[in-house]
């Protein structure tokens, strides 16, 4: 796949070096701007109440924000 | 075939460190979510409070907050200068990502009963991270609009998540009445998991007057 991606990068080695550099850097942005705070709110692994699942009065009041 | 095993692997690879980099935001890139979030609110709270108040009843625990927005300033001296958190009316997922939430329904800041504050141990700018390492007779102050109440640390204590009897008026004992004015800080525990949860209970042991706009 990369070897693929190397050989159809247009110019000299070092255009494809910069190119392929530049390329990775705008996924890690793309990643780390949108796609993980997009993703980010749909798994929560830190909780940090105490509830049953949202039967007490105290729990909070998202019913989807059931803790483990 | 060699060319299938080798795009294999090279995706394998490239899972991996994409797996990396979202440890890396999980535990980083999420702060800046909350810091922006929460200078947002010290704005408006700052705001608020400059404003003059519309029912000069006096009674400022009366004054309910909306979900979602700034209810008070926490500040804890022996976690640092820096400590300092606008806490948030409510604890729903998304509440929490903005910064430490008051359980809504618990007593607020100053009330006899219990005033419940719970925050993230880890990610989102971890405002409780170290709240492990208080110890009993530790300050928690909490500034509303009118008055600095200061907390003093009672005890620590590890419970499950599902028990609800810490946040209770009187913690531990769900059926009696408060007679106290108490503070009670919940978070995950231990850190990075979500197993238990760490409580911290203090007691009212004083309040001030607060100066407009002044939060030295």
């Amino acid at each position: 796949m990369y070897t693929w991606l190397w050989r159809h990068l247009p110019g000299g080695p070092l255009t494809r070096v910069y190119t392929a550099v530049v390329c990775l850097l705008v996924a890690g942005a793309l990643l780390w701007y949108i796609v993980f705070p997009w993703f980010e709110p749909k798994i929560q692994f830190d909780h940090g109440t105490v509830d049953d699942g949202g039967t007490s009065a105290t729990a909070p009041p998202t019913p989807g924000a059931k803790h483990r | 075939m060699r060319t299938l095993i080798r795009s294999l692997g090279e995706l394998c690879i490239t899972a991996g460190a994409v797996l990396l980099l979202f440890v890396a935001y999980e535990l980083w890139g999420t702060g800046a979510y909350t810091q922006a979030e929460q200078r947002k609110l010290d704005g408006e709270l700052t705001r608020t409070w400059a404003a003059p108040q519309r029912k000069p009843s006096g009674a400022v625990t009366a004054e309910r907050v909306q979900l979602g927005h700034g209810l008070a300033l926490i500040r804890i001296p022996r976690l640092g200068k820096g400590f300092h958190y606008v806490i948030i009316e409510g604890v729903s997922v998304a509440d929490l990502r903005k910064g430490p939430g008051h359980y809504p329904g618990t007593a607020m800041p100053g009330e006899i009963g219990n005033f419940v504050v719970s925050g993230h141990r880890t990610t989102y700018l971890a405002p409780f991270n170290r709240i492990g390492e208080l110890q009993a007779g530790d300050k928690i102050l909490i500034d509303t609009r009118t008055r600095q109440y200061t907390y003093k640390i009672t005890g620590k204590t590890v419970v499950s998540p599902s028990d609800v009897s810490v946040v209770a008026p009187v913690p531990e004992h769900p059926t009696k009445d408060p007679t106290d004015r108490l503070i009670t800080l919940t978070t995950c525990h231990p850190k990075y998991s979500a197993a238990q949860r760490l409580i911290v209970f203090g007691r009212m042991v004083g309040s001030i007057p607060r100066v407009n706009g002044a939060s030295s």
